[in-house]
């Protein structure tokens, strides 16, 4: 049981290491956010992975803010990218439709 | 016997869920133009997740851990197609063109 967990932690950290290789290569900026939102997801899962792993129980609760906190920096990143201004809101706005 | 039923059970949960992973990150790298590779991340980091979390919960067994892992997966099925659609939309407002292809290309100039 513990050598499914390893190498399921294994494969999530593949995926990792070929997000990072899409997020240094994009061409467009957002392939990189794209990239960043996929290695964050991955991260949250091997978070919640290694809880189980190791038995420490509380781990759990970091990967559920990291969830959440994942989202909301993707969203404001783009917005930012976007609108070039956190605050402002105009034609194009990725919040307006 | 229900038990080692419910353990083969999640761990090809967890596997089927890596391997996903994988091929969503082979996809984000191999993939041509921005649209195809946010197909690729989007639906597979979604199958992804919810396969490794329901196999983790399936290991936990019945307890406040359960709960958590189950919010998790429920934040992440929420959030994964918003981001996604987030993306996408502003990638298209911004003016990033898809690759429809060569031949396409040509034969739709040709027309023109």
């Amino acid at each position: 049981m513990n050598s499914v967990l390893v190498l399921t932690t294994m494969l999530v950290f593949a995926t990792m290491v070929l997000a990072l290789i899409r997020a240094l290569r994009g061409p467009t900026i957002y392939d990189r956010i794209l990239a960043v939102n996929v290695f964050g997801t991955k991260t949250v899962l091997v978070v919640a992975l290694i809880s189980l792993l190791k038995g420490h129980s509380d781990l759990v609760d970091v990967a559920l803010v990291y969830a959440l906190i994942n989202f909301i920096a993707i969203v404001a990143v783009l917005k930012l990218v976007k609108m070039g201004d956190l605050g402002e809101a105009g034609e194009g706005d990725i919040t307006d439709g | 016997m229900v038990e080692t039923a419910i353990d083969i059970l999640s761990w090809v949960l967890l596997l089927g869920g890596g391997a996903f992973g994988v091929l969503g990150g082979l996809g984000l790298v191999r993939f041509p133009d921005f649209y195809t590779r946010l197909h690729a991340a989007g639906v597979t980091d979604t199958l992804c997740a919810l396969m490794i979390i329901l196999g983790l919960i399936l290991q936990a067994g019945f307890s406040i851990l359960t709960v958590k892992l189950a919010l998790i997966l429920l934040f992440l099925l929420f959030t994964a197609p918003t981001a996604s659609h987030a993306l996408a939309r502003a990638a298209i407002v911004d003016g990033v063109a898809p690759d429809i292809g060569k031949a396409k290309r040509e034969t739709s100039s040709s027309n023109t």
